[in-house]
């Protein structure tokens, strides 16, 4: 599954935040932490502030701080956010008056694949999440990578 | 709650298994303990109240096949709190079903709506993780609709992740 760069972020970032929900977290110590744009980051942020995800607070010891509830909020209520969780080819089909049978058919492959998605990250919270983190810490690096939208192919 | 407990059968007798008592994330004692049939109208109660259907006759084959407290392959828990069951969970060891090695299956839980979030559906996949367990299997599965939230979720945050299999499905025409 790809994400956009702005989705990856988001999620990164949202981990972060509720797993330090007591503390102030600034946009740099993000940034640097996963390699990103500061400019890129501020318009993820910016965004997560207005959907009540975090609150910012201005000045010098100014920052994030997470604002949601961490046993309610799913992967999916973040990936929705920044992009759409239904392949291309099942929104045409439900879009089209009529298709032809090839694109009804690969249409109802990847709603299989959609149901699946969305069944999975609309049942991970953010504390499921941090568990998750937290066995990872315990077990080594991580098994799969996050792949990046903008990765050349190999 | 109504329950019309039947007399247990007098031709079986099955040894009074002994229950954990935990206690609940709200402070009240829970004992997790083998279903007894005393059990099954209220058993009976909370799947009506959650699936909207009465299912009597197979509950009743559920009883049957899994209450006998007998095995630890087979296994039909109850969650009590205060004399009254609040949660069960169902499950059983399989062999080699769709190609898996034995592994524990989890193919019912449920919690009184009234009683949760307090922990209960916590103890029960854990009583019936440590009855598996001693049954000598590695490893806990289940299957649940896509558009099951709610359990799926709860299973997420006990730390279940997405097995090998797939489920697939088609119509029997007429």
């Amino acid at each position: 599954m790809k994400l956009q760069k702005n989705t990856e972020l988001a999620l990164c970032s949202v981990l972060e935040f509720a797993g330090a929900p007591q503390r102030q977290i600034s946009a740099g110590e993000i940034a640097a932490k996963y390699g990103a744009s500061p400019h890129h980051l501020a318009k993820v942020l910016a965004q997560l502030a207005r959907s009540g995800i975090v609150t910012s607070a201005r000045g010098a010891g100014g920052g994030y701080r997470f604002a949601a509830n961490a046993k309610r909020l799913t992967l999916l209520d973040i990936i929705q956010m920044f992009e759409k969780v239904t392949h291309p080819a099942v929104a045409q089909n439900t879009d089209r008056a009529a298709c032809t049978p090839v694109e009804s058919a690969l249409g109802a492959v990847f709603a299989e694949i959609d149901a699946n998605a969305k069944a999975t990250l609309s049942s991970i919270t953010q504390t499921t999440m941090l568990r998750l983190i937290d066995r990872r810490k315990e077990d080594g690096p991580p098994i799969l990578a996050l792949e990046h939208s903008d990765l050349p192919e190999r | 709650m109504k329950n019309n407990a039947s007399p247990a059968s007098p031709a079986v007798k099955r040894p009074r298994a002994r229950g954990m008592r935990v206690s609940t994330d709200s402070g009240s004692s829970l004992t997790v303990r083998p279903v007894q049939r005393a059990d099954l109208d209220q058993v009976i109660d909370i799947d009506a109240t959650v699936t909207g259907l009465e299912k009597r006759k197979y509950w009743a084959s559920v009883f049957r096949r899994y209450g006998s407290g007998l095995h630890d392959e087979q296994q039909f828990l109850v969650a009590v709190s205060e004399g009254r069951v609040v949660g069960f969970i169902i499950g059983e060891v399989r062999d080699w079903e769709f190609g898996s090695p034995p592994c524990g299956w989890v193919f019912g839980i449920d919690v009184d709506p009234r009683a949760r979030l307090g922990g209960v559906g916590t103890q029960l996949l854990q009583a019936i993780r440590d009855r598996f367990r001693r049954a000598g299997v590695r490893k806990l599965r289940t299957m649940l609709a896509l558009d099951n939230t709610l359990i799926l979720s709860f299973f997420r945050s006990q730390g279940m992740m997405a097995g090998p299999l797939i489920a697939l499905e088609m119509d029997l025409d007429a």
